[in-house]
Order: C-alpha cells, then structure tokens, then sequence
C-alpha cells in the first residue's frame, strides 16, 4: 500500500527534515496551487513524470516558471530528440502512488517506485513548494532538506540546469546522460536487493562446477521474514559509514564556502583539498563512530537484560 | 587458530633445470609451523600443492564492482591471494542470496602485533562491503591444549583479545564472538561430533602430523574448528537456514583445518565454506626471523607507543638498502628483502604514493632513512587509532559481543 500523507509527514519529521505545511482545497495544476499559496514567497514547483522507450521513468521538478522543453531534455540525456514522453495515468497511480495532478518526489518514498528505473531530477535551491502525496496540502521545505530526504530512501538524484541550451550534436555529447538509470526495470513483485549493484551484462564468471542440488530459497525466505518485522524503509539509523558521509556532506558545504569568502578563493580550487581531507579522515571518523555506536548497542543491552531481569515481560509496555 | 610448532608436514622442492645448481628446498606450512627455505616462502608452490586457486585481478575487479566500492588494498597489493570457490560466493551474492563470515585466533598471549590485525582488517572490510554478519571463533581450549596454561588463564587471554578485535571495527549488531569454553555444546557440540565420525585417525595424522605421543586432546581438537563453518552450529542466528553458505578469511597456514572440512560437509549435508587466504606477515627483522613473544623488537604491538615504533623501526627493520650513501645511489635498494618497503605495502594506502616510494627506493634516490621515516608515521597513525578504539571497548561490550543473541540487522 502506498505511504499517506501522513505516514510521509511523520517520517519527514522522524528525519528532522523541517517544512512548513499549509492545507488548501484541491488543486490539479499549479495555476491553482498558486492562489492559495503564491502568497507565500517561496517558489512553485512543476512536476513532471516522464517515461522512456525503455520504460524508464524521470520524475522532473521544476520552477513553475521553466519552459519545459522535453525534446531538449531526451537529447541532453542520449535519448535521441523524442525519446522522452509524459508517463500515462496508469503509471502515476500503480508506480508512485499519487492521484493525478500530484506528481511529487516524495512519491519516491513508496515501496513500488522503488524498483523502476527512476530518476529524479531538480532544478532549485531555493525553497520550494510540493505536494506530499496528496493534491490539498502543501509542504515548503529548502533543497538541503530535499536532499535529505531523498538520501534517506536511497534514491538516486539529480541537480539539472533545465534552462540551460546545450547544443547537442557530434561534438557535445548528451551533457546529462550518465544519469539515465541503469538496469532493466521489474515490473513485477520487487526482488529483495535491487541494489546499483547488480549490473546486468558484465558476467565474465562462467558458471563452474556442480552445486549441491537446490541451494535454496531459504536464505530468501529468512530475509523476507526479517523484513516484515522492520518498518518498511530499511533502517540506515545504524549505518556508520552512512553517518560518516553525512558528516562530510554537512561540513564540505560550509567550509568551502567559508574559507572561499574569507581568503577569496575559488571554491574549485578547494574542493580538491577538501577531498584529500576527507579521504584522510574517513578512518579515524569511522573508527569512532563505530565506538560510539558499540558502546550505545552496549548500554541497551545491559539495560535490556537488567529490565528482563527485574521485572520480566511487565518491563516493556504492550505493542499493540 | 595457530598453535606452537610441532611436526608439520614437509614439502621437499628440487630446484631448477638449465645449468642452474638444483638447490633442495624444504618449506614447511601448517597451522602450528611456517618455516621457508632459502629465498622465502614460495607461494606458487603452496598453492599447487594445497590445491587452491589464485585470486587474479580480474576477481578483485569483481569484487569492486559487486560491492560498489573500491577494493581493498590487501585485495589490490595481493597481499589476500589465493582462494576456494569464493566465485560461487560471489555468484550467489550477484544473485541476491546470503552468506556469513567466519574468522578466528587462537589467544596465545595477551600482546597482538600488526601481523595478528591483518585478517581482521580485512574480515572488517568484507563485512561492510558486503553487509553480512561475521562469526569469530577464540580457540582457548586450543591454546589450552597446545600450551602450557591454565583454564582460567586462556579463558582470560580470550577476553582479552577479544577486546583488540573489537577495537578492529567490528559491527556489534552484526557481529558474534565466542569463546569454545563458553559456547562449545548444544547444535555446535552435535556439528563437531557429525565431523568427528567423518575422519579417521589415519586422516587427521596425515592432514596435520599428529603422532602416538600427541595426547587425545589435540587429536580430537581439529572438529571445533571446523564446525563454525556450518550455519547450524548457531541456532541462534542461523535457524532453519542450514544451507546459508560461509567464507573464511584466513592466513593460508589454516588451510588444512579447511581442506578437511570441504571434504566432510558433503558428507554430512552441509555446504562446503570458500575461504579467502593471505600471505605470511614478515618479522621486523626480515623474512627469515621468527616472530616471537619473547623478543619484542621481532615485531611492533598494538600497545607500543609512538616513540617505541620509531625505535624499533629504525634500529630492528631490516633494510635492503646499502651500507653507504655513495653505494645505495648508485646501486639502489634491494625491495625484495626490504622490510620497510614489505611493511608499507601492507599499511600505506595511497597505491601512488607507495610506487613511487618504491621506484624512488629501488634507484638509489630515496635512501633507507625516508622510507623508514615514511612507515614510522604510517604506523603510528594506524596504532594511535587501535589504541583509541580500544581504550573504548568495556567490558560490558565483550559480554554484548559474546552474548548468544539474535541479530536482526545482520544482513542490513
């Protein structure tokens, strides 16, 4: 079942993501969305689901202002010049979940838009205005917290330009076209590890000797059952590389635009420095991190144990 | 897992054709002795005669791929170089499916050298890249069998290296040590009986030398370390998946206690483990010493402190360079028996830097004393961060690590 905007906003805030969330009547387009909350100051957001030849999908958010130039975007990404279409009804409803005139990156977070080949692509900085799943509300949030989002489901993004023009032909290559997903989409039940790893067409390995005979579906079944008892969205709360990286991504940022100001630097010319450093760093900060997280494991632990201990099943309040 | 020396098996090599001298040479490797004859352990020849394959570049390169990531520098330096069957683990892992690591020590002494940390680097580095749950097996009975200490002394010595191993990196949601005094019983102690009645007294003398005068306790040892290779012996983690398939990291001095194992598991049911083996770690003062806990320059500890490594390293490593700066600029170093340069290809991660401090070294540019100054400061940034991690683990985070519990987050 796809997320409710409910279910979406408690996660935003689970992920201390901070928006502003205004109620309006329902709206299709954003003409209407502009008269209940233009007034506000922030920008408008088009969104854009888009489908391939391959079936591949493009969910596109744009300043309402842009001229959406689909033709260009197919060149700009290898598609050839009508390779990019608008995805049909159907796709909004089976693989983001979202009623028509709704399209929204948070729609991202559903577990069917997961295993499409998807990409996201967007176009501001600034503060922006989206639906979360649902046409009579509106949240605002910034980019970073965008950005934030979209990393916590793992989903892979884009920065574009789309008012750029880029010629392209012979001799300019399609600027954007490393980001076309990779991977045949499955249409069907959503295999256990879709990861951007599993790149089809390289196998050098052939298959070699003889296995014991029906090595099983078990390990399958194990992991499907592990799965129904976790929330839906796989845990990265514990994941210290993860937490490393988040690290870095908040401190890069600041200290490059800092230290460029202040010493009147190109921010290009740090950026190198700056990845020289975090190269370096990354051991120590995942060793310490690590402690971190052992020792906190460690103190539930115990506390766990001495709770069963003293006071048996009454310690833990009923689930239900 | 590696116990004192005693009668190993021995390989007899004739040397070369061709109008060389043939020179014999006697290379002994097994689990409780690794002595090389002249020239050093020759690998090709061990991986011939055990019977396992190399690990080329083109598997490293699947590795990389498989795992997103760049490969480690053990993998790139083949320093981890042989293997068993770790392509159906890296097919079953392309398709989606599961397996679980599984490495070990033997705690024999209370003080770790680098050469101790080297599998569990790596064992860390494979189960975050590959996001799989690890079991690490401390054979106290085994020290206690082969060596002159108490129960409760090996059970300390377990303890206690439990806590570098921690201090390594390990995943605690992710990980379970044990110690084989503490958990040997149960679905284990059933594994271990399964193996022992597949494997005749002729077999275990033949696979590691045991003789009439070995007491039954060694004799019968070998099955505990076997067993850890099968799912079942962890109901715990692994119920109802008795097929879950296992990769051993290990030195390649382990491999008999593996050979023997892949034989048994079809026997009994079970899936054979792959293992992933490495290179010997050379002694500070060069490839044909000993390192021994009695002499501790033969080796630098996790505990010594900055201005001990740089003692030891600049006094006790053996050199390849020349014996005056006029003849090492014109003749270069000799890397194939410099420790310095042996040591830093194991511990300095930069690939660019390390070529060129070889290429440097190799023609007389660089002299003994940089590249030597070189590693001193690799080392103690790689200690400070041991002894940083270690001065954090308790010891509730020993009893957390070692508390027979399930992980759910292990293959997350």
């Amino acid at each position: 079942m796809g997320y409710t905007k409910d279910q979406l906003l408690a996660r935003l805030q689970e992920l201390n993501i901070d928006f502003s969330c205004y109620d309006h009547p329902v709206v299709l387009t954003v003409e209407e969305q502009v008269k209940y909350v233009g007034h506000l100051g922030g920008a408008l957001s088009k969104n854009l689901l888009l489908k391939d030849k391959k079936h591949r999908l493009y969910v596109v958010s744009a300043l309402a202002g842009t001229k959406d130039d689909m033709k260009l975007l197919s060149q700009r990404l290898g598609l050839g010049k009508g390779g990019l279409r608008m995805a049909p009804e159907e796709n909004l409803l089976e693989v983001l979940q979202v009623p028509l005139g709704c399209v929204t990156p948070f729609a991202l977070i559903n577990e069917s838009a997961r295993y499409r080949g998807m990409l996201y692509m967007f176009t501001s900085k600034q503060i922006c205005y989206f639906h979360p799943l649902t046409n009579n509300v509106t949240i605002a949030l910034s980019s970073s917290n965008l950005d934030k989002f979209l990393m916590s489901i793992g989903k892979q993004s884009a920065y574009v330009d789309l008012e750029a023009s880029p010629d392209v032909g012979k001799d300019n290559p399609p600027d954007l076209a490393d980001l076309v997903p990779s991977g045949v989409p499955n249409s069907s039940v959503p295999v256990e590890n879709v990861t951007p790893t599993n790149v089809p067409g390289q196998n050098d390995m052939p298959k070699e000797k003889t296995r014991l005979p029906d090595v099983k579906a078990k390990p399958k079944v194990q992991n499907k059952c592990a799965e129904k008892t976790r929330s839906k969205i796989p845990t990265n709360g514990t994941n210290v590389e993860k937490f490393v990286n988040d690290v870095f991504d908040i401190m890069s940022p600041l200290f490059l635009s800092e230290v460029s100001k202040k010493l009147n630097v190109k921010q290009e010319e740090l950026s190198s420095i700056l990845d020289g450093f975090r190269e370096r760093a990354a051991p120590d900060l995942e060793s310490v991190t690590m402690s971190l997280k052992n020792a906190s494991y460690t103190a539930r632990f115990e506390a766990g144990f001495e709770t069963m201990l003293n006071l048996g099943l009454n310690g833990r309040s009923p689930r239900k | 897992m590696a116990a004192t020396a005693s009668v190993g098996t021995e390989v007899s090599v004739v040397g070369k054709e061709d109008g060389e001298a043939a020179a014999e040479e006697q290379q002994v490797v097994n689990p409780w002795e690794v002595s090389a004859g002249k020239g050093g352990i020759d690998y090709d020849k061990l991986v011939d005669q055990f019977g396992c394959q190399r690990l080329d570049d083109a598997l490293v390169a699947r590795i990389a791929r498989l795992t997103a990531r760049p490969p480690h520098r053990f993998l790139r330096r083949g320093i981890f170089f042989a293997h068993r069957d770790l392509n159906e683990i890296l097919d079953l892992y392309e398709r989606g499916e599961r397996f679980y690591l599984y490495t070990g020590r033997g705690p024999s002494s209370e003080a770790l050298h680098l050469g101790h940390l080297i599998p569990f680097m790596f064992t860390k580095y494979l189960q975050d890249a590959f996001k799989v749950p690890l079991v690490i097996q401390l054979t106290d009975d085994e020290k206690f069998l082969w060596k002159n200490l108490t129960v409760e002394e090996t059970k300390r010595l377990a303890r206690e290296n439990a806590k570098d191993i921690i201090a390594c990196g390990f995943d605690v949601e992710r990980t379970f040590i044990f110690s084989d005094f503490n958990y040997v019983g149960g679905a284990f102690y059933e594994n271990m009986v399964k193996v022992a009645r597949c494997v005749t007294y002729n077999k275990v003398v033949g696979i590691f030398g045991f003789t009439p005068e070995d007491h039954i306790g060694k004799i019968s040892f070998p099955p505990v370390q076997a067993v850890p290779s099968f799912p079942s012996s962890f109901p715990h983690l692994f119920s109802g998946n008795d097929q879950l398939r296992c990769l051993i990291p290990c030195a390649i001095d382990q491999d008999p206690y593996f050979r023997m194992t892949r034989d048994v598991a079809p026997r009994i049911g079970y899936q054979k483990p792959s293992l992933i083996e490495s290179r010997f770690f050379p002694a500070l003062q060069g490839e044909n010493t000993k390192m021994s806990a009695s002499d501790p320059n033969s080796a630098i500890y996790v505990t010594d402190s900055a201005k001990e490594i740089k003692t030891k390293v600049n006094k006790y490593a053996f050199s390849g360079g020349q014996d005056s700066i006029e003849l090492h600029r014109k003749l270069g170093a000799n890397l194939d028996v410099d420790v310095p340069i042996k040591y830093l290809n194991f511990f300095l991660e930069d690939d660019n830097e390390l070529e060129h401090i070889k290429k440097e070294y190799k023609e007389g540019r660089m002299l003994t004393g940089e590249v030597k100054q070189r590693l001193v400061a690799v080392l103690s940034e790689l200690v400070a961060r041991h002894q940083r991690a270690r001065a954090q683990v308790t010891e509730e985070m020993v009893d957390a690590f070692m508390a027979v519990r399930p992980l759910p987050n292990m293959f997350g």
